[in-house]
This record gives C-alpha cells, structure tokens and sequence, in this order.
C-alpha cells in the first residue's frame, strides 16, 4: 500500500516536471521514479519541491552507511539523520519508511537480522531527536537489494546501509 | 563384492573420522584411486511391446545416472557388455558379466496391460551368483521417474546398507534479473535437477523455502505484505498462508521433524529471538530471550535439541540448547564466524556455513561440536542442506562481480564427488525432501 502511495506521489512529480516543462532527459525520469543512481543530482535540486521525496533525497540525504557487521552509527550517519530528523519536523503529514540493507558478505538469515538492526538503529536515532515512532516503519532487505553489483569494498560499503523513504498520506 | 562395498563405506568412515584429527578435509587425498566405484552393468529395460516408445531406455538412463551421480558406482557402458538380457526368466550367464567386470548386474522389464506399465527387476551379484533382489511396481507413464529413482534407491540400498536418497525433490529460489533487481521466485525439482516448477510470480521477494517432513509443503519468507514473514505453501492447493500474526518480522523458518510445529526467528528491536509455533493450535513458545541476533533453528531428528546462530559471543557462532531452550551451549569455537547450522536427520553431523579470513566455507561438525571439517571453500559457499540418508549436502555457491549468481551444487559429506545442479538459471537456497515414496 504504501509503495503505491509513494508511485502515487512519483507519478504527481513526474507530471509536474512535465508540465512546468522541465526537459529532463529517460534517464532522469527513471532517477526520480526509481531512485536510482545520484548522478545529476545538481540539475535536480533546483526543481525539487520543497517537502517532497527529492527534496529529501537530494537536500537532506536518504542513506546513512554502515561498517562491515557494524550496526552502529558514525559522525556522517548520526549528521544525516540529524538533518532527517530537521525535515520531518518541518513536514509533519510525512512518515518515512526505513530499509536496512547489508553486503553480499554475510548469510542470507543473518544479514536480514543484521539489516533489521540497522534500520532500527536508524529509527531509535530519529526518535531520539524527538521524531515518534509512528511515523516510521522499518523494512529489512538483507543483502537482496544492492545498489553496487561489484563484489569489492567500493560496492559493499554503498550497500552497507539504511534508507529513509519518504511516504506522504 | 558386498565386502567390498562395506570395504568402501568403512574406509569412508574412517576417513571422516581420522580426518577430524588432521587439520581440514581438503588436505585428504579422497582420490578416485582410493574410492574406487563399484562397476555395475545395468542393462536396458526391455519392451518387448512397446519398445519404439523409448520408455525402457529413458528409466535405464535414470538409473544410471542417479548411481553414478552418487559417485559410488561405476555403470559399465553397454557397448562392453559381452552378453544382452532378454528375458528376466532365466539367470543371466554370470561368466560373460564377471568377464566385463561388473560386480553387480541389473535388469528389468516393462509390461503395459491396462493403461499402467509393470516393471519387472532384478538385481544379481555377479561373484556369488546370488540374486539380491526380484521386485516390481505398477505406475502410470507419467510416473516413469520416479519408478526410476525408487528402483535406483533400492540398488544404492541393497549395495551399500544405506537408504537411498534418489526419489527426492529440491525447493530452491529460481533466481534471474540483474543483481540490483533480482527477481526471487519459488521453486521445486527433482534432485537431479529434472522437472523444475516455478510456485511464484516474481512479483513478491521471497526466501529460504524449507520443506515439510512429508515433502507436501513448504516453509518460506516472502515480502508479499511488504514487512518479511513467514509462510507456508501447499504445493497440491498452491494455496499460501502466513504463518502466526507476530508484531514483527518473522523469519528464518524450519518445520519440526514430525511437520506439527514450525520455528522462526522474530525481529524484536535490535535483537532477534527464536520461537516455535503450534501448527494445530497456533500455540507460541519462547525460546530464546536475549537483545542478539538468534536465528537460523534446526531441530535434532528426534527433536530433542536445537542447534541455531548467536551474535550472543561478537560473532556469529552455533549453539545448541534443549527443545525447551534451556541449557544453552556453544559448539563452535574454530577461528571466523559460523552460521546456517542443519542437523543431519541421521542425528549425527550438523552442517554449517563458516565466514573466515573473507571466505565462506561448508563444513560439518559433531552435534557436540568435536570433529569439525571443512568439505569446501572459495568466494561464496552458503545453505547446506542434507540429503535424507545424510550422507550428501547441496549448497549454493555465488560467482563474485556485477554478473555473478548462485548455483545449486551436491557433494559427499566426505567432500568427494561435487556436482553442479543443472538449473535453467541462478538458483539460491536449497532445501533437500525426504524420500517421496
């Protein structure tokens, strides 16, 4: 249900970069819809609503990174939510999803478990700085949604992550 | 010729034991040399009205390949044969079969009356001129596998004093799309890979498809409601239920040994706990209550005890504890992490994945944790899973890079004789049935 709220919310977006005639190029448009890659980032900021998924995305930050078996949270992390945190506030219609993901370097179970910590980690972080819990669900992904495909370090730690993902009601 | 079976299975034994002394399994050379498997002629079923259907020579060719798949027996090419079995009403000429070298001797016939076929079959040693078994079933055509695979289990029996495990299925995950979007799907096939059947769209991630003791369903996590959970699969209905309404995810599902009770991990918090359900009343017990990660239950054959994975130490490490959970204790202690752990349904071996120095291995230990050993290692080797005799594990292994993708491999728990299961694509999880007849 909420997946379809977000499509929802990324087809509404679609048709406003459309219709104020933004020219953004297949690519782009798979970016916006699947979130996908950061590349164009800059040509994005200046269209992204304020309050919406991109706003958040490319303003605030959705990811925060983990070390390997690590579940907890460094500087950058801890600064990322910080914003997050400053954002929700701002927008208080909007909850959040938050995925955990892990590396290809673990077992199946256990990185599921692992990925769980990780996104709750995340939410205790958020509550913390005064955001309520029912505002966030968590989803745990494991190591069954990479966004690096490569099997080095470059790629792990990119997958090492939990992602806020912005649904509005 | 039987000693010399015994012979084989002693000096295999006692390979596995002596091995636990030294330091790991790949250092013992288990040569074919060493493991010299058993010649045996197997001759083509005859049709004698039937014969252009092909159906004597399509279950020939099963039976072969199921027991030269077990690596323990060596079937003669038919070209050798010096003699041909025409009838099963006379004894064969055991000097032409001795002559070829085959140690044991099988043949059989078809008989088609009434819309079913009869098959007719005997097994001969060669040396003592003895028949070790004259036995037939009736079965329907579509059935022509499996009545090849219970015959195969039958001479793997009489030959080795062990149950046979060819008349078996695998539930594994089909596995295709890029690595970023992989599409997961339910799946089933005979152990050799025949018949696969895919159970799910594609539409909802699913994971771990574990079966039940009677090999009719099947214990898996899907995300079909967006948080993972348990369920079950009936594979006659295909009708799927969730297993329990938890306040959290579930996951990391096994049945017990007498299919009445599943055991799952539930993620509560930072921690994840093991609990077993009731599946007649949807009774829940907790077994476990810590702020770790505890996951991955398997029940002793006799459901007495459970081995599972604990972060509990630092690491990832195997215990086993009552059925009740009480009298938690340790059983891995090598260096790296352990995880997955599968009790063998002979009681005696538990199955392991191990992560050390950036690889992963599939190993075996004692239930006590004595005797471990490693039967293979590389980049990515995950999910033993026993064949019902125990006496043979697949696992899946992962090639590395953007391309890479897990295939279904077996191998002898001695770490001899390693196959790769033909899949029509990446395959991922592998869970091994009981016999099916």
């Amino acid at each position: 249900m909420v997946y379809k709220k977000a499509l929802n919310l990324s087809v509404t977006f679609l048709l406003i970069f459309i219709l104020t005639g933004c020219s953004s190029t297949r690519k782009n448009v798979e970016q916006i819809l699947f979130g996908g890659g950061n590349n164009n980032e800059a040509e994005i900021v200046s269209n992204a609503i304020p309050g919406s998924s991109q706003d958040f995305t490319v303003n605030v930050g959705d990811r925060v990174f983990f070390a390997t078996n690590s579940t907890s949270l460094d500087d950058d992390a801890k600064a990322i939510l910080e914003r997050q945190a400053s954002w929700l506030e701002l927008y208080p219609e909007i909850s959040i999803i938050v995925e955990g993901h892990a590396d290809e370097r673990g077992t199946r179970e256990y990185n599921i478990a692992l990925s769980a910590k990780r996104a709750d980690i995340a939410v205790a972080y958020l509550e913390s700085l005064g955001i309520v819990g029912d505002r966030i669900e968590t989803v745990p992904y494991g190591k069954e949604r990479p966004v690096a495909a490569c099997s080095s370090e470059a790629c792990w730690s990119q997958n090492r992550r939990a992602v806020s993902v912005v649904v509005i009601d | 010729m039987i000693n010399q079976i015994n012979r084989l299975l002693l000096l295999l034994f006692l390979l596995l034991f002596y091995s636990t002394v030294s330091k790991a399994a790949l250092e013992i050379d288990v040569s074919e040399g060493n493991l010299r498997p058993m010649p045996i002629a197997i001759t083509e079923v005859i049709d004698k009205q039937n014969e252009q259907l092909g159906l004597g020579l399509d279950i020939t060719k099963v039976i072969a390949s199921d027991l030269a798949g077990s690596g323990l027996f060596y079937p003669i090419n038919p070209k050798a044969f010096l003699d041909e079995v025409n009838s099963l009403d006379r004894n064969p000429d055991f000097n032409s079969w001795r002559v070829v070298n085959a140690e044991a001797l099988f043949s059989a016939e078809l008989i088609f009356d009434n819309e079913r076929y009869r098959i007719n079959y005997k097994l001969w040693d060669t040396f003592s001129e003895k028949s070790l078994e004259a036995n037939y079933l009736v079965f329907s055509e579509n059935k022509w596998r499996n009545v090849a695979h219970i015959i195969a289990d039958t001479i793997y029996t009489r030959l080795t004093g062990e149950k046979g495990y060819f008349d078996t299925q695998i539930a594994f995950i089909a596995e295709s799309g890029p690595k970023t979007k992989r599409i997961k799907r339910l799946a089933i096939m005979d152990q050799d890979g025949q018949n696969p059947i895919l159970l799910t769209s594609g539409r909802d991630l699913v994971l771990t498809p574990r079966f039940s003791p009677n090999g009719k369903e099947l214990v898996y996590l899907s995300y079909r409601n967006g948080q993972p959970q348990v369920y079950i699969y009936d594979i006659q209905s295909k009708q799927t239920y969730v297993v329990g309404t938890f306040p959290g995810m579930t996951f990391a599902p096994r049945f017990s040994p007498d299919g009445r009770k599943i055991i799952m991990s539930l993620q509560e918090g930072v921690g994840s706990n093991l609990f077993e359900m009731d599946l007649g009343n949807f009774d829940r017990k907790r077994l476990t209550n810590t702020s770790d990660i505890n996951t991955a239950p398997s029940y002793s054959p006799d459901s007495s005890n459970i081995v599972f994975e604990s972060d509990k130490s630092g690491t990832q490490q195997l215990y086993v504890m009552d059925a009740n959970g009480d009298n938690v204790r340790r059983i891995s202690f090598g260096t790296g992490s352990y995880s997955t752990p599968v009790w063998s349904p002979r009681g005696d071996y538990i199955a392991f994945t191990k992560i050390s120095k950036g690889r992963f291995m599939i190993g075996v230990m004692f239930a006590d944790g004595s005797g471990e050993r490693i039967i293979t290692d590389g980049f990515h080797n995950e999910g033993p899973t026993w064949a019902p005799n125990g006496r043979v594990l697949m696992f899946f292994r992962e090639s590395p890079g953007e391309d890479g993708g897990a295939m279904i491999y077996s191998v002898d728990i001695t770490g001899y004789n390693e196959r790769k299961i033909e899949t029509p694509g990446y395959a991922s999880d592998p869970s091994w049935s009981a016999l099916m007849n």
